[in-house]
């Protein structure tokens, strides 16, 4: 015992640096935890960072609002799967984060946010840009830190980055008081953590893995339904084997498009409210179209027996009536979080495992033990419903009639740009490799259906929190991440509006991310619930100008001058293809306005809490 | 139904405000919530006394495990444990009064621990059974304040307690 203690010392003797403020120490930290960039605001009480910032080999990238700062933080982190890092300084700086936390929290995103705190002596007396932000993040971090002891920083950095990017991943909050950012310390860099309440390392066990394989043998439907955590895992890789070798078609969830290629025969897509027809079939069973249903509706082909679901969380927007999701299937759940088993829908087979663990594992006792299954029938069932009910659209008299593009298009309107062409386009034209981000709304919903995802961390999409403004600065994230690559914000005009400031960092910082407007002139998705529930009375849905609906508002063209961006507006299909090909050739940021009617509908559609059997889907 | 939950904690700031949140944010029910430092000064061990059925209670367990500064979460629904609560009240009483209050006292072998011309403050120890009849007698007299620990709880540990007995 006593010589395993002396082993083990020498490697992990803790580094003990020379005397530095707290501020140095924390960057000094970070750059031991390999950061790359940060998204940082300053402040009056953040300044400190900056300043050791400026001799630190990180890049340090201003946002031009912090809420831009934390989508960006998130779209690196999306797309590298490290912890992104993102700073502000205290009060309305620390406020404006709190959107990009909540989103990391929902997303299961790794995230170190740093802010600036007052001075401990001014904490509770309401000072100047005070706001208890420990407190007012509690329910949207995975774990958070206000550090009162100078000496306290380098442990606490080391273990904000594991607990964000450990298990399932997540948003840590490190809130500084600027006198301790100030205090001077030798500092003592540790290289083990010490985390007695916090356990990572979760692994399914054989007999589990076996109880699955015999559900698997038994089985005549079985259907993988896959999420986010596959993605985070980094078990696509595994997931594809496994799918492949059993050949169990598999469906996502939006947070899960790209953990399997949708290009595979397998692949069925994404489910949910707005899934495929075919992916929701083949989970929860086949329905008559609405109009010719009876009552109680009677279901004219079986769903899934088994369905295997792996890394995911039950999300509403994924099982809408949760009794009615998957109701004559067993459920296998595995998830790395204890907490997500039984909490929106109970399993029948609960896993808790890491899933790139629990996936290895299987393939490696299939190549022990070969299972050979035959699912053909299930397979021509599936094909049958891909025939029956693809994604479509087309240009409907409805729109070509319609005010709003009469207004716009002038005599064009054969013309009109529907934004699934568009971004069916854009799929095109980039071979399916760009990354792609969005805003939230119906652009984010077409985004996901009409360009297909080919890998992980290719699509970054606020799923969870649904935070419209999150594309364009998530988009600058995952570009700084991956340079080499082509990275586009398809958005809507509602949500890039949000965030429209961050012009300014593209420009600055020479982040050549491009953004495509999907203009509809509305809050599109809202719209649609409007003419489906409200009878079309719009409730400020339209974001044009009242007084002249003639002309396009905002003009985003001039908007983007101000910002020195290369922008351009395209109203007619005959120009679309040109206009796309030139952003996509652009090595600057770029900005590609598309003017599109607001009468689409996204489809299919479940409304919130119906069941399969209420999806509409004919166009 | 109801659960006491015991949960050990580290001594961290905030870590009372993280779990009491977590019970507002996710919509569940504290009947009683109490803490304070184990044998182990970096610890704190919190009874908390929580309503719901199985599935919030599984949950509840879960999420608590979830905090980093959560060390264990025990629920005590099954299993076999010992939990008081300590009670101070403070009744009414005038002369004719005074001597049943007290002898009520007695009997359930409480504590008077101030003694004023109108009114007796008793300190009663027990587990909740016994403090809630007492209470329940008292109400007859008039109880002026009140005020409880709420439950503390430690599990019996059958193997200990079968070693005692052998010795």
């Amino acid at each position: 015992m006593v010589s395993d203690k002396k082993a083990a010392a020498s490697p992990t003797r803790p580094e003990v640096g020379p005397a530095m403020s707290g501020s140095e120490i924390l960057i000094a930290c970070l750059e031991r935890e390999g950061v790359e960039a940060i998204f940082a605001y300053p402040g009056g009480a953040s300044m400190e960072f900056h300043q050791a910032l400026t001799r630190s080999t990180i890049r340090t990238i201003l946002p031009r609002h912090e809420q831009g700062g934390s989508f960006a933080a998130e779209g690196y982190a999306r797309a590298t799967g490290r912890a992104g890092v993102c700073m502000a300084t205290s009060g309305p700086g620390a406020t404006n984060l709190v959107t990009g936390i909540a989103d990391a929290f929902m997303d299961s995103i790794p995230l170190v946010v740093v802010t600036g705190q007052v001075p401990q002596a001014m904490i509770g007396k309401g000072g100047f840009q005070e706001t208890d932000f420990f407190g007012m993040t509690l329910p949207i971090v995975k774990h958070s830190y206000l550090v009162t002891d100078v000496n306290d920083i380098p442990r606490v950095i080391k273990e904000a980055f594991y607990i964000a990017q450990s298990g399932r991943p997540g948003p840590v909050v490190v809130d500084v008081p600027k006198n301790i950012q100030q205090a001077r310390t030798q500092p003592v860099f540790p290289r083990e953590l010490n985390l007695r309440g916090y356990g990572a390392d979760r692994r399914a066990t054989d007999v589990e893995l076996n109880e699955i394989l015999g559900l698997i043998a038994k089985a005549e439907r079985p259907v993988l339904y896959v999420g986010g955590g596959v993605i985070s895992g980094n078990a696509s890789e595994a997931l594809r084997q496994f799918a492949e070798r059993l050949q169990i078609p598999v469906t996502t969830t939006i947070m899960g498009c790209g953990a399997f290629p949708e290009t595979h025969p397998l692949s069925l897509r994404w489910l949910g409210m707005h899934g495929t027809a075919y992916a929701n079939w083949a989970v929860s069973g086949e329905f008559p179209p609405k109009s010719e249903q009876t009552d109680p509706p009677q279901k004219i082909a079986q769903g899934a027996d088994l369905l295997l679901a792996f890394g995911v969380r039950f999300d509403d927007r994924v099982t809408g009536n949760v009794a009615k999701f998957c109701e004559t299937g067993t459920i296998v759940h595995i998830d790395i979080d204890p907490s997500e088993i039984n909490k929106n829908k109970p399993a029948n087979l609960p896993i808790v495992s890491d899933i790139k663990f629990a996936l290895e594992s299987l393939n490696a006792i299939l190549d022990r033990q070969p299972l050979v299954r035959d699912f053909s029938a299930w397979h021509q069932q599936i094909a049958a419903w891909k025939a029956k009910a693809p994604l479509s659209y087309r240009v409907t008299q409805e729109v070509v009639t319609s005010q709003h593009m009469q207004d716009h298009l002038a005599g064009k309107e054969s013309e009109v740009i529907l934004p699934q062409m568009a971004i069916e386009m854009l799929y095109e034209l980039t071979k399916g490799d760009a990354i792609i981000t969005t805003g939230v709304g119906q652009h984010q919903m077409w985004a996901a259906q009409y360009y297909q995802y080919k890998f992980p961390r290719q699509l970054l999409t606020s799923a969870g929190l649904g935070a419209m403004g999150y594309g364009y600065p998530a988009a600058l994230g995952a570009k700084v991440a991956c340079p080499d690559r082509q990275v586009i914000d398809i958005d809507g005009d509602g949500s890039f509006l949000m965030n429209v400031q961050e012009l300014a960092t593209a420009h600055i910082e020479k982040i050549a991310a491009k953004v495509m407007i999907l203009n509809n002139q509305h809050l599109g998705m809202v719209v649609q619930w409007e003419d489906r529930f409200y009878q079309g009375n719009r409730g400020n849905t339209y974001l044009g100008d009242p007084e002249n609906m003639k002309q396009i508002y905002p003009d985003y063209i001039t908007i983007a001058k101000g910002f020195n961006v290369p922008a351009e507006r395209v109203m007619f299909k005959k120009d679309l293809r040109a206009a796309l090909q030139r952003m996509l050739d652009s090595d600057q940021p770029y900005l590609l306005d598309i003017i599109v009617p607001y009468t689409e509908h996204v489809l299919p559609f479940i409304p919130a809490n119906r069941s399969v059997a209420e999806m509409i889907w004919k166009a | 139904m109801r659960h006491t939950i015991s949960v050990l904690v580290e001594n961290k700031f905030g870590v009372l405000t993280r779990v009491a949140g977590l019970f507002s944010g996710r919509g569940y029910n504290i009947d009683t919530l109490n803490v304070g430092p184990t044998e182990d000064p970096e610890t704190s061990r919190m009874t908390i006394v929580t309503r719901g059925d199985d599935a919030t209670l599984e949950q509840i367990v879960k999420q608590l495990q979830k905090l980093a500064n959560v060390l264990k979460v025990q629920d005590y629904g099954a299993e076999d444990y010992i939990d008081r609560e300590l009670v101070m009240i403070k009744v009414a009483v005038d002369s004719k009064s005074r001597s049943e209050v007290m002898q009520i006292t007695d009997i359930f072998r409480a504590k008077i621990v101030d003694v004023q011309p109108t009114s007796l403050t008793i300190e009663v120890t027990g587990n909740e059974s016994k403090v809630e009849k007492f209470l329940d007698l008292m109400k007859t007299f008039g109880v002026l304040d009140l005020t409880r620990t709420g439950k503390v709880a430690l599990p019996r540990e059958k193997a200990h307690a079968a070693q005692n007995l052998a010795q």
